[in-house]
């Protein structure tokens, strides 16, 4: 499988898709 | 007052930073190849780089003791932001995210791109690894700019209830 972090879009979907992880984690872990 | 300041530097340490994590990671980066086959790189590993390297790492460590600041004067709390206590928790994560950053900024970008730039010593092999470290840390540190980003925002008191009631 490629790295998405050898391409730029692949790095700004990850991170897109980190932020939506992380903020469903917080929502439902944290705070 | 001082909150005031020190925020304001926050931000603007932050944008430099970023802004020029960006620059390397859309711009630079790229195009370099096309670069080298109009045989002007001399230019931008030479005379570009190591400029917008220097106010890279310094901004990035402006940007997070500006930070830690922030946080303990405004009663927040940087311990309590690192182990995401209560209200702490969304700004907690960005602090999380903004010092794997920093880490990634000094311990694997800074020394391996002075390899790769030449400012110090380094086999050909050497400098082929080299470039592959700064690259993958460099294009991380671009995918956890934007939830770090996200959780910064969120995490500012106008926004929590939006967080919280979402």
């Amino acid at each position: 499988m490629k790295n998405p972090l050898d391409s730029v879009m692949g790095t700004i979907i990850s991170g897109l898709v980190l932020t939506v992880v992380l903020f469903f984690f917080a929502k439902n872990f944290l705070g | 007052m001082d909150l005031l300041i020190d925020r304001w530097l926050h931000v603007m340490a932050g944008i430099t930073w970023i802004g020029l994590l960006y620059y390397f990671n859309f711009i630079q980066v790229p195009s370099m190849a096309k670069i080298k086959e109009d045989g002007s790189a001399t230019a931008i590993t030479k005379f570009i780089a190591p400029r917008a390297l220097l106010w890279f790492r310094w901004a990035a460590l402006v940007t997070w003791l500006t930070g830690a600041y922030y946080l303990e004067k405004s009663g927040i709390g940087l311990g309590n932001a690192f182990l995401l206590k209560g209200t702490a928790a969304y700004i907690g994560l960005g602090v999380w995210l903004g010092t794997i950053m920093l880490f990634n900024v000094w311990v694997l970008i800074w020394p391996n791109q002075k390899k790769v730039l030449g400012m110090v010593e380094a086999s050909d092999e050497a400098k082929l690894k080299a470039a592959r470290i700064a690259l993958l840390a460099s294009r991380t540190n671009t995918m956890l700019s934007i939830p770090m980003l996200f959780f910064m925002v969120a995490g500012s008191t106008a926004h929590m209830s939006i967080m919280i009631s979402f």
